[in-house]
């Protein structure tokens, strides 16, 4: 049965991810001004307000703790957000989709454009504060730049997540779940804003199989100038979620729009 | 030589047979039109034929090649204008066109060539870099006939093409997909107007529960299943008059509503009938392509 076969990778997916790009240039700069301002009141808000009442966490200030966590909270925010409410108006209200399968296009081809689009958009929601940590001081080793190149994978991971959800959504409510259950307690679960040997040992536990957990684990040391231990076991837990995420959104979309 | 061949074509959609084992084959050059009531089957018949949904039987070559297998590659040379308007809404008139050229693995510079061309064919010039929300809804089905002729088809699909547009946009539509034929393109319709099909199709095919009922050009169609005169007629007491006169008179009779229709072959005895009745009101017509679907189909809503 088609239905389970392996996605189908090519650069096919090219010209469907430069439309795209059209329609983000188009609205760029307000685009990239909301992406960029509520990790920034996070970092410095909690970051300034939170961290004068902190003694150094993790042997360093609490702003510059948080920022680590923040490039990757804000690199899943940015692509679930696109890879859930942006792609669910192209597939379900403009029927883009349906207009791109009509050219010598395949579903796959589309699923694979639409995920490497969510990874793209949320590069640049990371890069972008892991500029403020660089303009603020709080990061001055060029390890640091090794982020943009964690970045991508983080993307990719939670842009095939939820690409998955978004080919079972009846409508945009259905996302909020997605938010509430799973995306917020990730934040507060994987080290974002505190350590993770914080949490009770249970938590831990959870925390351990949650790909956020895992993000963080590389982008602070990095960071902080340090070079991450156990990088292998990170970046293939977060290659696992966005080929796992990718595998099941493809099945999924094939069964709703193929059928 | 066949540019499009089905054969016992079958889809089921939860224990359903929308489609039912239905054949055929559209050659070069023609325009063939798929008639039907909603619900009927024609466009899941469309979407099996683009490859946009497997079969649960039966083959299907597109453009020589074998569909579901080789469908990607059929769509080089293939267009389609769907039902619904799904034209990119971010875009102006003429930034569609070239995105939609990109699918095709187009180069650039041969999209924007082709771009004055198409505009000019839909007659869409002055509008190049208008938004899409600014144009009325037979601009827009204009735009979405330029779209689909963007990689210069050999065939195009078009489902049901002028459905919701004024006459003088569906003249427009007409008119230039009359010209799509005299260049020598394939044309697949479906449609529900019978006008539309008698005007464009050379062959058509009439389709309901996922079935064909009827294949062949509208005169044949028209000469093989109805009587060649109608007398439409109402008025008080209608049904009297059917029933104790027009009966014998008529080759057939059909009621609906307040209206009876009387169909035969030699009107002149219906006629003089209703001379003699006041207050009866009747229009006495051709039989067309109408009348066959309805006796094909029934008179009954389907929706």
């Amino acid at each position: 049965m088609r239905a389970f076969a392996l996605p189908s990778m090519s650069l096919r997916f090219v010209p469907v991810w430069r439309r795209n790009l059209l329609v983000w240039r188009k609205l760029a700069v307000p685009s990239i001004l909301g992406n960029l301002a509520d990790p920034l009141i996070y970092v410095l808000g909690l970051g300034y307000g939170l961290g004068s009442m902190l003694p150094q966490v993790g042997g360093v200030p609490y702003i510059a703790f948080l920022a680590a966590g923040m490039v990757c909270s804000s690199t899943m925010n940015s692509a679930t957000f696109e890879a859930m409410y942006s792609a669910f108006s192209r597939m379900h209200v403009q029927r883009t989709w349906d207009a791109i399968m009509m050219a010598p296009l395949d579903l796959d081809d589309v699923v694979l454009a639409e995920l490497v689009w969510a990874a793209s958009k949320s590069v640049l929601s990371g890069a972008a504060i892991l500029a403020v940590a660089w303009l603020l001081g709080l990061t001055q080793s060029f390890l640091s730049l090794w982020v943009l190149a964690l970045v991508p994978v983080v993307g990719l991971a939670f842009g095939a997540l939820a690409l998955a959800v978004t080919a079972m959504a009846r409508s945009y409510d259905f996302f909020m779940y997605y938010f509430t259950l799973i995306i917020t307690p990730m934040s507060l679960l994987c080290g974002v804003f505190f350590p993770v040997d914080q949490l009770p040992p249970a938590f831990q536990a959870i925390a351990a199989f949650l790909p956020l957990t895992h993000a963080v684990a590389v982008a602070r040391p990095l960071l902080l100038g340090e070079v991450p231990g156990q990088l292998a076991l990170h970046l293939l837990v977060l290659l696992a979620y966005a080929a796992g995420g990718f595998y099941a959104a493809t099945v999924l979309f094939r069964r709703r729009l193929l059928k | 030589m066949a540019v499009l061949a089905a054969h016992n074509l079958r889809k089921f959609y939860d224990g359903e047979e929308v489609v039912a084992g239905i054949s055929f084959g559209i050659a070069a050059g023609e325009c063939f039109g798929l008639l039907g009531p909603n619900g009927a089957g024609k466009t899941t018949t469309l979407r099996l034929c683009l490859g946009l949904t497997d079969p649960d039987g039966g083959t299907i070559e597109l453009m020589q090649r074998p569909v579901p297998g080789a469908a990607r590659a059929a769509r080089e040379r293939v267009g389609v204008v769907p039902q619904m308007d799904n034209l990119d809404p971010d875009f102006t008139v003429s930034e569609n066109l070239l995105v939609y050229g990109r699918y095709f693995g187009l180069a650039e510079r041969a999209i924007r060539a082709r771009i004055p061309e198409l505009l000019e064919f839909a007659g869409l010039t002055a509008r190049a870099e208008s938004r899409i929300q600014t144009l009325s809804g037979g601009m827009k089905r204009r735009l979405t006939l330029a779209r689909a002729l963007i990689n210069d088809p050999d065939l195009i699909f078009m489902d049901e093409p002028t459905t919701g547009l004024d006459p003088q946009a569906r003249h427009l539509i007409w008119d230039r997909l009359k010209q799509l034929l005299a260049q020598g393109k394939t044309i697949v319709l479906t449609t529900h107007f019978m006008e539309e099909a008698e005007r464009l199709c050379a062959r058509l095919a009439i389709m309901d529960r996922g079935r064909f009922i009827t294949e062949g050009s509208p005169r044949e169609l028209i000469s093989r299943h109805i009587e060649p005169h109608v007398v439409e007629v109402h008025g008080d007491r209608v049904m009297e008059w059917a029933d104790s006169e027009a009966r014998a008179l008529a080759s057939r009779l059909e009621k609906s509503g307040e209206t009876v229709f009387c169909y035969a072959t030699d009107p002149a005895p219906l006629v003089a009938s209703l001379s003699r009745r006041d207050e009866l009101r009747h229009l006495h017509r051709p039989a067309d392509l109408e009348d066959v679907f309805l006796k094909l189909t029934g008179r009954e809503l389907r929706d």
